[in-house]
């Protein structure tokens, strides 16, 4: 006997716009199996009506990889932030409720924007340099060890989540938040890296840098990459206490 | 280049509230367990202290000065934070909020008291055994003192954790785990100790 066709609801908060005011739309889609949030939101894209059978915009949302490396598609889940691509419907309790994370500015619907991680990253310097005018060589190797911890740091996707987590990080504070801080100890722990930490750690102990963090904890508890964050944050509070010991007693190394 | 504002005050509020104020509260806490061995020996405690050579130079540089700082900063930091323990409740961030809170607890409660007791000695009242029995006998001060003193002595354990994080002593997940625990510890310790010495008043 075949039942009447199984259903999916979604609440989702909407925005027109960054200044707008935001607002809650409910929607009624069809179940198909093994869906994720993406595809529930290219569904609404597809026939966008919304529950009560009115014609309605399109949800905005962003999205790149679909397989939780790329960061785009973060977005409060139930409650919980989190990538929309891993977000398997069969998972989630009903009805699910999408919204865009609070700690950034709205730019449509579920569409935020992050440009606070990225000024961020090019407040610490989180890259290393190697240009140069003429070919420096090979760089100097990377204990096999080293390499693997460091391996977990760089899965950071600038996602936001941890941002979203953590308490410090709001629109009354210019705290960095904990990626950027892990991103330090990655480039700085790297052979090449190494050869300009001082400059990162400069910009760790800038306005809004590391000591902004209140040790909540919730970036660690929160990261869908299992970084171990609050071990970076304190690895680099450790680095920024004996910067400035040879910043002011003076240092040649 | 120099340390931003931001690092230094942060650094130094984190500083000062271990040394010299976390030590001054346990040297506080001792002379007021003198009140467990009967009047007498408290008042003998108490004027010892009170007859310590350059006297104002130690309260004015080892409390006031600290203190000022610690309390006008920390009000500024707990009110840039946006609290979530509803959404997420870790422990430690629990810890957080109850950090900020007992902050604002002990600061309401330490300008009493200084009040109650240090500036009505500056106006000639004479601090002793007899005027905490007088102020106690009230059982809403009592109340109040109780409080004052179990969120004083949490802001500190709990304060003590974070500086261990903040100047980089616990790294490890797991040095952060025993030292959550000896703070908790001394947490306990304290509080028996603060307790002992007001009910002694009763």
């Amino acid at each position: 006997m075949m039942s009447e066709k199984k259903t999916v609801t979604l609440k989702i908060k909407r925005q027109d716009g960054p200044d707008s005011a935001s607002y809650e739309e409910t929607f009624t889609i069809p179940y198909r199996q093994n869906m994720n949030v993406i595809s529930a939101l290219m569904e609404i894209r597809r026939n966008p009506v919304n529950a009560n059978g009115e014609k309605t915009t399109p949800v905005i949302w962003e999205m790149g990889c679909l397989e939780e490396v790329c960061g785009a598609c973060s977005m409060v889940i139930n409650g919980k932030p989190r990538q929309s691509c891993t977000a398997l419907l069969d998972q989630l309790e009903q009805p699910i409720r999408l919204a865009p994370m609070t700690t950034f500015p709205v730019v449509r619907d579920l569409a935020v924007d992050r440009s606070r991680m990225f000024d961020a990253l090019k407040k610490v310097k989180a890259w290393i340099p190697i240009d140069g005018t003429y070919d420096l060589g090979p760089g100097p190797r990377m204990p096999e060890n080293k390499r693997q911890w460091a391996y977990e740091l760089s899965k950071c996707m600038t996602c936001g989540v941890c941002l979203e987590a953590c308490p410090n990080v709001n629109s009354r504070s210019e705290f960095i938040g904990p990626a950027a801080v892990s991103q330090v100890r990655l480039f700085n722990a790297h052979p090449t890296g190494a050869m300009n930490k001082e400059e990162r750690l400069e910009g760790l102990m800038g306005d809004g840098g590391l000591a902004n963090c209140g040790n909540s904890q919730n970036c660690v508890q929160s990261c869908p990459k299992g970084i171990p964050l609050t071990t970076s944050i304190a690895a680099m509070n450790r680095a920024t206490s004996l910067q400035t010991f040879k910043n002011f007693f003076g240092s040649d190394h | 280049m120099a340390a931003s504002r931001d690092f230094v005050s942060r650094k130094l509020h984190s500083l000062l509230g271990v040394i010299p104020l976390g030590l001054f509260v346990i040297q506080h806490l001792t002379v007021n367990y003198f009140a467990t061995r009967g009047p007498e020996a408290f008042n003998d405690a108490a004027h010892f202290m009170e007859s310590l050579p350059y006297r104002y130079v130690l309260e004015i540089f080892v409390i006031f000065l600290p203190l000022l700082f610690h309390a006008i900063y920390g009000v500024y930091i707990a009110f840039q934070s946006k609290n979530n323990v509803s959404r997420y409740g870790y422990l430690r961030n629990w810890m957080f909020y109850l950090q900020r809170i007992s902050g604002v607890v002990v600061l309401i409660f330490v300008t009493w008291h200084v009040w109650q007791t240090r500036l009505q000695a500056a106006m000639g009242a004479e601090v002793n055994y007899q005027m905490m029995v007088d102020i106690l006998s009230n059982p809403a001060m009592m109340i109040f003192y109780i409080i004052g003193v179990l969120g004083t002595v949490f802001h500190f354990a709990n304060g003590l954790w974070s500086f261990f994080v903040s100047w980089g002593f616990t790294v490890t997940p797991k040095s952060q785990r025993v030292m959550t625990y000896v703070t908790m510890i001394i947490f306990v310790a304290l509080s028996v100790v603060g307790m002992r010495a007001l009910f002694a008043f009763v």
